[in-house]
């Protein structure tokens, strides 16, 4: 029985110092992302030209957003090829939308 | 039909059962028991407008009643009809043919079909207040926001319920597919059936967002003052257009899709076969849905887009014909050399098959974009549609009916009332729709509530008449036959079919827990395998064991109660606002309540299995 | 068994996704979160269109103000990451450092909110621009709203799981609640990402 407890106090050491890896990661994707909203912003205060501040904050938003997706919330760990999948496939229909209500509504 | 089987228990309780369950089973009893009364609903308004139309000139029903029973007819036929029975299909098979216990959210699966119903009733309250919608099942705007009454509030309001139950119902059955299959149900050994469900409930979780947000526009454009859609203020109507069709084309492909299944199951039941090219199936399945999103606009092609977009989604919903067309052939493929047996699925399945590809075919004429502006609007197109809808959906939904009634019911539908059923149903839709393909292409236009005579439109437009009549009867013959069925109440057994998926291993009906142990699937078509290699019992992948079982609640039926009182509300405003408050009051208070309460079901103990035994309708 | 579910203590690694439950739970909301997608795309789409219909009232350019914006947009990026604390204690099992920082999440949460809420009266009483001033009005306060009645609702959702829970501690029936929960709170960051990218950003340039 102590043998036992032993081996689950190693996993449950084993599975702390991931986490607490996971979590250094994360941590840095927090600061990208405030750095990436920092640059943003910046663009548009310093008022450089319209055509190459709107692609590259898009491109901007576009990474935020993936860091969210995979290590906010975890998706890239296992076990989340269905969210993956489904997100993706969302995406997809969203992009479609999108793309349409801003250039073919007849103006 | 439910109460039935039930009335050895007395009606009250078996109707707090049916209000409580979270049984799949019984809540496909209760979308078919629904969706049968909005499917003969719409029939009705169906022959309405054939009546109208059977001379020219006449006056049988007023202008504005016609554009109001026009309007619910395809309102109701989409939304009430033909996707609650496709729901009752998907509910009372697909847990069974995965070898699941129960789907992955009883309860939400319960919410869902409240919500559905609420919102069916909802919509039709709008006859006694003062006039349905009367402006086509699309509400295209601007016509949506100049109709008058509050006819096109309801079906605003209506649909915005009912299409939130639809979209819980659809993620619901993603998750059961995705996490509750029995071990060995690998994808590629799923019935086609459960992959067309699948697949359709992914259109239904990508398509019903863009309903519910034109909805939402359209709601608070007519009672909230907003702009959207009102050029004076900057609005814009294709926005309407858009949204809709983003949803509205898809959800044709929710529809059929599963009427696929139904056939693709039926066909190698009856030519004992399995089913020709299976993983081609499985693939043009994936492909129609993936293509599905990306032709909406060839519903717009007159909205003039201009050339690059029409030629665009011109050319994707002509590719959806390959895929489409892999089927067709895959399904002769397996009749090809089969030994046939004309039970009345099958003869549902071979009428299907010429019918739906004229569907296909006359699809493809509208999707040139050039010719759809001399079609658009016409006949033409309503002839093409129900070809498609009633000819492949229709045709599905019954033939999965009869089909599976047995595993839903105990019973055997009449067999030759089932043929005349059928016989009637067909000759009477061709004898419908068939001219009406000649009609739109003399310029009969689409929604007319009047034609003139002398302009080459009468015969026609009788022959037409004539047929509703031949398709009214044929679905009375139908009726007569489930109310004679169940009154007879004469028991089969579990596989009358000689069946070859794990739905016909259990008992029929199945007990309340489906599988006592959970079966071992060992490739495609596992029954059929048994009866091939081993004794035609499925064999076991689990020791007898507990079995946790969800509990009942009524709090899906309070919930969505809640929503329908507040619709009154916001659609009257004023005094009404009060309704909104307790209406919301309720949903919101039921939302809580089932947030805070510990709801960990029940288990059925090993032991209690004997006791059980032969009693498995009582749940 | 099912009282095992409500017990706290002895937890496995993944406590949201180790029963079939709370797996079902997790794969439902991340289909769910696909369909949020499109429903926010929708909107998004319909911003996009109506972005210069502001007919005669206010465009774009005469009402936002990018400083109440760049705070708000920090304090939802950092409630993000006190969300992603939240689990990290939960997935050490420490039930106490959850609530704090879950609480910590709601505050930020609350007071966004509160900013947003500002934001709308500044509009309407400022510049006159409302939900009836014109189409892009009209597209604005939707898409706008809607994200924040999200936000809304995951703040009450947060609250009800912490008071609720308070007493019994972590355990394999509450733990995918909390975790879907977070995973909410994440979309919405994600959601608002755009928005002041999209809305508020490209209408400045």
């Amino acid at each position: 029985m102590a043998n036992h407890s032993n081996i689950n106090d190693e996993k449950r050491e084993f599975y702390k110092s991931r986490n607490k890896q996971e979590m250094k990661m994360q941590v840095y994707t927090f600061v990208m992302m405030i750095a990436f909203t920092l640059v943003a912003f910046g663009l548009v205060l310093a008022e450089v030209d319209a055509m190459f501040t709107i692609p590259i904050i898009l491109v901007l938003a576009g990474v935020q957003v993936l860091f969210q997706l995979y290590y906010f919330m975890h998706m890239n760990t296992a076990g989340h090829e269905w969210p993956a999948a489904m997100i993706y496939s969302g995406i997809f229909a969203a992009a479609l939308t999108v793309l349409a209500l801003a250039t073919i509504v007849w103006w | 039909m439910s109460t039935t089987a039930n009335n050895k228990a007395g009606f009250g309780s078996a109707l707090w059962d049916y209000l409580t369950t979270v049984d799949h089973k019984k809540i496909a009893i209760l979308y078919l028991v629904a969706g049968m009364f909005f499917f003969i609903l719409g029939g009705l308004q169906a022959m309405l407008i054939r009546i109208q139309l059977i001379s020219p000139d006449n006056e049988f029903i007023s202008a504005q009643f016609y554009n109001e029973v026009l309007t619910m007819h395809g309102t109701t036929m989409i939304f009430l009809a033909a996707m609650p029975l496709l729901f009752a299909l998907m509910n009372a098979v697909l847990p069974l043919q995965i070898g699941a216990r129960d789907v992955a959210f009883p309860f939400i699966n319960a919410l869902g079909f409240w919500l559905f119903f609420f919102g069916g009733i909802f919509l039709n309250v709008s006859w006694f207040t003062g006039g349905a919608p009367d402006v086509g099942w699309t509400a295209y705007a601007p016509l949506s926001l100049f109709s008058e009454g509050h006819g096109v509030d309801y079906y605003a309001i209506g649909l915005q319920i009912s299409g939130i139950g639809t979209l819980i119902g659809g993620i619901n059955f993603i998750v059961t597919v995705v996490n509750m299959r029995a071990p060995g149900m690998t994808y590629m050994r799923m019935p086609l059936f459960t992959w067309t469900a699948f697949i359709a409930s992914v259109l239904i979780l990508f398509a019903f967002p863009a309903l519910t947000v034109g909805l939402f526009l359209l709601t608070f454009d007519r009672l909230f003052g907003a702009h959207f859609f009102n050029p004076d203020m900057g609005g814009n109507v294709i926005i309407w257009e858009h949204l809709f069709w983003i949803f509205g084309h898809p959800e044709v492909y929710i529809l059929i899709l599963p009427a696929f299944g139904v056939f693709s199951e039926v066909i190698p039941t009856f030519a004992k076969k399995r089913l020709f090219g299976y993983s081609s199936m499985v693939f043009a399945t994936v492909l129609i849905a993936f293509l599905g999103f990306m032709v909406w606009a060839h519903h717009m092609f007159t909205v003039g887009l201009g050339p690059i977009a029409n030629s665009i989604f011109a050319v994707a919903t002509m590719a959806i014909a390959v895929p489409t067309g892999i089927k067709i052939f895959n399904w002769l493929f397996t009749l090809w050399g089969g030994s046939i047996r004309m039970t009345s699925p099958m003869v549902f399945a071979l009428g299907f098959i010429p019918t739906f590809t004229i569907g296909g075919m006359t699809g493809v004429m509208l999707a040139s974009s050039a010719a759809d502006y001399q079609y658009h609007d016409s006949y033409f197109v309503v002839a093409h549609f129900h070809y498609v809808i009633v000819g492949g959906v229709v045709l599905g939904i019954f033939a999965g009916l009869i089909y599976w009634w047995p595993k839903m019911f105990g019973t055997m539908l009449n067999e030759k009332l089932n043929h005349w059923f059928f016989w009637l149903f067909f000759f009477g839709f061709h004898l419908t729709f068939f001219f009406q393909h000649f009609l739109g292409l003399m310029g009969m236009p689409r929604r007319y509530w009047k034609f003139l005579p002398d302009q080459g439109l009468d015969l026609f437009n009788l022959i037409s008449t004539i047929g509703a009549f031949f398709m009214a009867i044929g679905t009375i013959v139908f009726l007569y036959n489930v109310v004679v069925t169940q009154m007879k109440n004469v028991k089969v057994g579990p596989d009358p079919w000689d069946a070859r998926t794990l739905e016909w291993a259990i008992a029929s009906p199945p007990p309340f827990y489906n599988f006592k142990q959970l079966p071992l699937v060992r490739g495609l078509d596992p029954l059929w395998i048994e009866k091939m290699e081993n004794n035609g019992r499925m064999q076991p992948a689990e020791p007898l064991g507990d079995v946790h079982m969800p509990n009942n609640s009524f709090v899906p039926f309070v919930m969505s109660l809640g929503l329908f009182i507040a619709g009154f509300g916001v659609m009257y405003q004023g005094g009404m606002w009060i309704l909104a408050g307790i209406g919301f009051a309720i949903t919101a208070g039921s939302l809580l309540y089932r947030s805070i309460k510990d709801d960990l079901g029940y288990h059925i103990h090993k032991e209690d299995f004997d006791k059980e035994e032969g009693d498995g309708s009582n749940g | 068994m099912a009282d095992d579910m409500l017990k706290s203590g002895n937890l496995p690694e993944h406590p949201e996704r180790a029963t079939l439950e709370g797996s079902n739970k997790f794969m439902g909301f991340w289909f769910f979160l696909g369909g949020e997608t499109v429903l926010f795309a929708s909107l998004f789409g319909t911003f996009l269109a109506l972005r210069n219909s502001n007919a005669e009232g206010p465009a774009r350019e005469d009402v936002f103000g990018l400083g109440l914006v760049f705070i708000m947009t920090i304090i939802l990026l950092t409630s993000s990451l006190t969300s992603v604390y939240a689990m990290y204690h939960m997935r050490n099992h420490s039930f106490k450092k959850m609530q704090l920082w879950l609480g910590v999440t709601v505050a930020l949460g609350l007071a966004f909110l509160g900013f947003e809420i500002y934001e709308f009266v500044h509009y309407v009483h400022d510049y006159e621009f409302g939900f009836r001033t014109s189409a892009f009005g009209s597209a604005f306060y939707t898409l706008v709203g809607f994200h924040g009645a999200h936000v809304a609702f995951g703040l009450l959702w947060f609250i009800t799981l912490m008071i609720r829970n308070n007493k019994r501690g972590l355990n394999l029936y509450n733990a995918p609640k909390f975790y879907i929960a977070s995973l909410y709170w994440h979309f919405i960051d994600v959601v608002w990402v755009f928005i002041f990218t999209v809305v508020y950003l490209m209408g400045m340039v």
